[in-house]
Order: C-alpha cells, then sequence, then structure tokens
C-alpha cells in the first residue's frame, strides 16, 4: 500500500531520456513549464501533450505511472477545474445557469495544465535517479555559490531527503505491519480514533529516524567528510551531442509556443 | 486439533511494474498443532514473505492459508482474528515500542483483542512471566531499558494475545550469547507450557538444531527441503549449494568420519557429538 507512493520515484532504464545529462533535463523541464504557462489555445495544448507523450514514449513511462501519480492532486484538480467552470464569465450553456461555455473551456485546459505539469515533472525524476538530479542541479546553480548560497549543503539535505524517502516509507510499513500484527487497526473508525491509531507508528519511526541521522553523521564523519570545498566526482558529467540535439528541440518547442500565442492558437 | 494449513501459495510483489518479483512460489505445507518449526533460508528466499501470510498481513496473490480450518483471507473480521491467533515477531521488534511504560506496551495487542480491567492485566503479566521482563520494569519507559530487555518486552507484547501458533523472524539477531541462549529458552519453555506451535525463522543452524523438530528450508521462493533436523543436515552438499551451512557439530562429525573416526550418523548438536564421542572404545576410559 504505502509501497504505491511514486513521488520521486526512478524508474532505472536505458533510454534516449535516461541517458540524456540531468542538467539538460532540468533546463528542459523549466523550458516546458514556461511554455505551459505560454499557451493559450487548443493548438498550443496539442502540442504540448504531443510533446509530453513524445518524451513517454522515448523514455518507455507508462501512463499507467503518470496517472497513479496523479492520484492524490485528483482533489485540487477538479476542485480549480469546478471553480473555473463557475466563476467564468461568458454564454451560459443553457439561459440562465450559471455555467458557461467559456467556464468549461477553461477548466478543461486547467485540468490539462496541472495534468501537464504534473507530468513533466514525474518524467523528469522517473528517468533519473535522485544523485543524479542533485549533482545536475548542485551544477546548475554552482554561480549561486559567489554570492554565498550554501548550494552544496543544500543538495545534499536534497540527496538525502531523496535517498531517506524510500527507507522511511519501508520502516513505516515493517512497523505499520509489525502493530497490526498485535491487532492495531488503522483503517476504522473516526478521524480522532484513526489520529491516535497513528501513535503506534509516529513513535517508532521518530526513534528510529533520529538514531538514523545519528549513524549516518557518524559514518560521514569517519569518512572525512567536510563539506563541498575542493570535492571531485567520480562520475563527471559531460554535455553530449544528444543535449544539444535536446535544447535544440527545446528553444525550437518553447519558440513554436510563443508564436502560437499571438495567433491565440 | 488446529493446524496450519498453507495452500498452492504464491505472492508477486509490485505486479505489472519493473519492479515485479515472485517472492515466493506454490508453496503447500501443514503445520500441526504444538510443533516446534525452523524455518531456514538464505536472505531473499522469501521466508519473510512467507510467515507474513501466515497472520494475513500479506494477501497471497494465489492460493490460501487455513487456520483451523478457516481460510483467514476469507473476510475482514478473519483477517483481523488470525492476528491475534497467530502472532508474529518480527525481526528487531524493539523497534515497535512506543507506549510511554513496559506494562501499556505489553498489554497493546490484548487491549485491542477488546480485554481490560483485570483480566488484561493477568494477560501482561503472565507473558511478562514468559519472557523475564520482571514486575519492577513494569513502570518503566520501553525505550529506557537495555537491547535485550527490549527484545522481550517486544515478544511479551506478542504472547499477551495468547497465539496459538507463535512466528518469530530471526529473535535472536544481534544478542549477546547470553540472550541468545535465554530467549531461546524463554520460547522453548513458552511452548511447553502452552502447547502453542511456535515456528522460528533463523540463520543460526545451530540454534535450529537444538530447538526444532522439523525443519523447512526455502530457496528462491521454493520449499528446497522438509524434514527433521537429521533429515536436512545429513545433505550438506545440497545446504550448501543454496548458500546454507550445516550445523558446526555436524560439520565436526563429518570431518572426523573422513578422518576414520568412527561415528554413527545423525549428529548434529553438540550434545550428540560428545556423547557420541564418548561411546567411542578407549575415549571413555582416559
Amino acid at each position: 500500500m504505502l509501497k504505491d507512493v511514486t513521488l520521486g520515484q526512478y524508474f532505472p532504464g536505458d533510454t534516449v531520456v535516461h541517458r540524456l545529462d540531468p542538467r539538460t533535463k532540468i533546463v528542459l523541464l523549466v523550458v516546458y513549464i514556461v511554455a505551459l504557462f505560454q499557451a493559450s489555445g487548443w493548438w498550443s495544448y496539442a502540442l504540448l501533450l504531443a510533446a509530453t507523450a513524445a518524451v513517454m514514449l522515448l523514455g518507455h513511462i507508462r501512463a499507467k505511472n503518470i496517472f497513479k501519480g496523479l492520484k492524490p492532486m485528483l482533489f485540487i484538480i477538479v476542485f480549480t477545474a469546478l471553480l473555473n467552470m463557475f466563476y467564468t464569465p461568458g454564454r451560459p450553456v443553457v439561459e440562465g445557469w450559471i455555467i458557461t461555455w467559456e467556464g468549461i473551456e477553461r477548466s478543461v485546459q486547467m485540468i490539462l495544465r496541472i495534468v501537464l505539469l504534473i507530468a513533466g515533472t514525474f518524467l523528469l525524476t522517473y528517468t533519473t535517479s535522485p544523485i543524479a538530479l542533485t549533482d545536475g542541479l548542485e551544477r546548475l546553480m554552482s554561480p549561486l555559490k559567489r554570492i554565498g548560497v550554501p548550494v552544496h549543503e543544500m543538495t545534499l539535505m536534497m540527496s538525502m531527503a531523496l535517498r531517506f524517502i524510500p527507507t522511511l516509507i519501508e520502516e513505516t510499513d515493517k512497523i505499520m505491519s509489525a502493530q497490526r500484527s498485535r491487532g492495531a487497526d488503522f483503517e476504522t473508525g473516526n478521524l480522532i480514533r484513526r489520529a491516535k491509531a497513528l501513535l503506534p507508528i509516529l513513535v517508532p519511526l521518530f526513534v528510529s529516524a533520529f538514531r538514523r541521522a545519528d549513524e549516518l553523521a557518524v559514518a560521514m564523519e569517519s569518512r572525512c567528510y567536510h563539506g563541498g570545498e575542493g570535492r571531485t566526482r567520480m562520475k563527471q558529467m559531460k554535455l553530449q551531442s544528444i543535449d544539444a540535439f535536446a535544447f535544440a528541440l527545446g528553444v525550437l518547442f518553447l519558440a513554436a509556443i510563443i508564436v502560437m500565442r499571438r495567433f491565440h492558437l | 486439533m488446529p493446524e496450519l494449513r498453507v495452500e498452492a501459495l504464491t505472492h508477486v510483489y509490485s505486479a505489472g511494474t519493473p519492479f515485479e518479483k515472485t517472492a515466493i512460489e506454490n508453496i503447500s505445507l501443514t503445520i500441526p498443532q504444538g510443533q516446534m518449526v525452523g524455518v531456514l533460508g538464505h536472505t531473499g528466499s522469501g521466508k519473510s514473505t512467507f510467515i507474513q501470510h501466515l497472520n494475513a498481513l500479506l494477501r497471497p496473490s494465489s492460493g490460501a492459508v487455513y487456520y483451523d480450518g478457516k481460510d483467514v483471507n476469507a473476510t475482514k473480521h478473519s483477517r483481523r482474528e488470525v492476528k491475534a491467533q497467530v502472532g508474529l515477531v518480527f525481526q528487531y521488534p524493539e523497534y515497535q515500542l512506543f507506549e510511554e511504560t513496559v506494562f501499556r506496551d505489553i498489554a497493546f495487542g490484548p487491549k485491542n483483542q477488546g480485554l481490560d480491567g483485570s483480566a488484561l492485566e493477568a494477560r501482561v503479566r503472565e507473558a511478562a512471566a514468559f519472557v523475564g521482563v520482571d514486575e519492577t520494569l513494569f513502570e518503566r519507559s520501553p525505550l529506557e531499558l537495555s537491547g535485550g530487555q527490549k527484545r522481550r518486552v517486544a515478544i511479551a507484547g506478542v504472547i499477551a494475545m495468547r497465539p496459538g501458533v507463535l512466528v518469530l523472524d530471526e529473535p535472536t539477531a544481534g544478542l549477546d550469547p547470553a540472550g541468545c541462549r535465554q530467549i531461546l529458552d524463554n520460547i522453548q519453555s513458552y511452548r511447553e507450557k502452552t502447547g502453542s506451535t511456535v515456528i522460528l525463522v533463523s540463520h543460526n543452524m545451530d540454534d535450529a538444531a537444538r530447538m526444532c523438530e522439523r525443519l523447512i528450508v526455502f530457496d528462491h521462493g521454493h520449499i528446497a527441503m522438509d524434514g527433521t533436523p537429521e533429515e536436512v543436515f545429513a545433505r550438506p552438499e545440497e545446504m550448501s549449494a543454496i548458500s546454507l551451512s550445516v550445523p558446526h557439530a555436524a560439520a565436526l562429525a563429518m570431518a572426523l568420519r573422513r578422518k576414520g573416526v568412527p561415528l554413527p550418523g545423525a549428529i548434529y548438536t553438540h550434545e550428540q557429538l560428545l556423547d557420541a564421542l564418548l561411546r567411542i572404545e578407549g575415549v571413555g576410559a582416559c
């Protein structure tokens, strides 16, 4: 059950999308998001949808996995869509109704926008290992080091957080199984009862999280870790020709969307 | 007599994803009430998956588990009920302690069964006595105790539900030899006094040889061997083929036999080896 959490999950593979440099993918995601918010007409959305589908195909990511990750967002998506449907002025669908044609159009586009936004982000995390992702981020943000931003520390924290998500999920699963074996019931009862039922999970989870943090700190110190100063990498990142090609495609894509915006397509 | 019956049990993790993995496949066996069973197998052989089916924590992908003739997965109610009938003690169970006091932690299971008042108190005292947790510790926080004590409190928490089958996953992992011995003795005496079935998952062949009347060996999600310790440990080649060893005593006996010492078969505990050596003529004399 908890294993179904897809947040930040990585599906290993050896496709073109997997092989792209993480920096390329991060920049392209930013380009994609900008394009998403520039889209104004159905043709631009069609282009965005086609691009997303193409990357999914290239990266062998099944639509099922994207939709599974969308599930927790369902409430927000439906809520936004409903609000847009009711609060957009225009021609009413039926005389006297509050729902307008413009509202329906807006809410469908809104749904598309949110879904594509999430799908794009998933495509990045599904095809890029957490380590590659944080390394890429660190390199991209390294100019900020000059003005005193602790980039290395920030990305280290991020990679640790990402690294420990699965561990903590596993741990939670284990503790839940153990308490369930002792007759604990997490599924029935009212809100207060259920909140109380979480206590037998949270206490051991926190105890073990602190223990783990302690152990990790000791392990890092005993291997002489002392921050990012002068650190070299085992895996050097190198931009290749496919990265250049992907960049070119991305720029072309953004240009197309901006041009389409001019013509309200 | 209630018995635990497993029929054609198969479990597949993450079915339909790139991480799909068949953990156990087509496992069938019957464990009569009161038997002391050892489950052996190296890491990833499917033992943990198997035992989590016994109290309906995991639902089988196919196949079924019956306790006392009833399918444990039949209804929501039976899935709950079987958790008290088949008590499962996880590996490193001390990490699941959460209550403010030892007493309340042991009482968590029976309380969930609906007990309270003096009946609950009697259960807790009984369970604590079985594992040698002194009543002076009852008001202490479980987090203050030593590793061995924590583990015993955690085991008491399961025993307090009075399960007919007690399943323990590596109950001695990470304990010092004295602590190991104590916990195994506690389990042994618990079984003798209550007549429960005990299923012991272990990496330690010596413990398995000494404690169990039946051994089930898992390999790659299948049952590789199922028999008495004599039968299983008489096949050292097969054991090493699946990265398991035989007890020290059995290995030593084999080495001695190869050197020409006339030892009888079926030696797998230190006591048996010593006994057999003393019986050899000329040894007992000196």
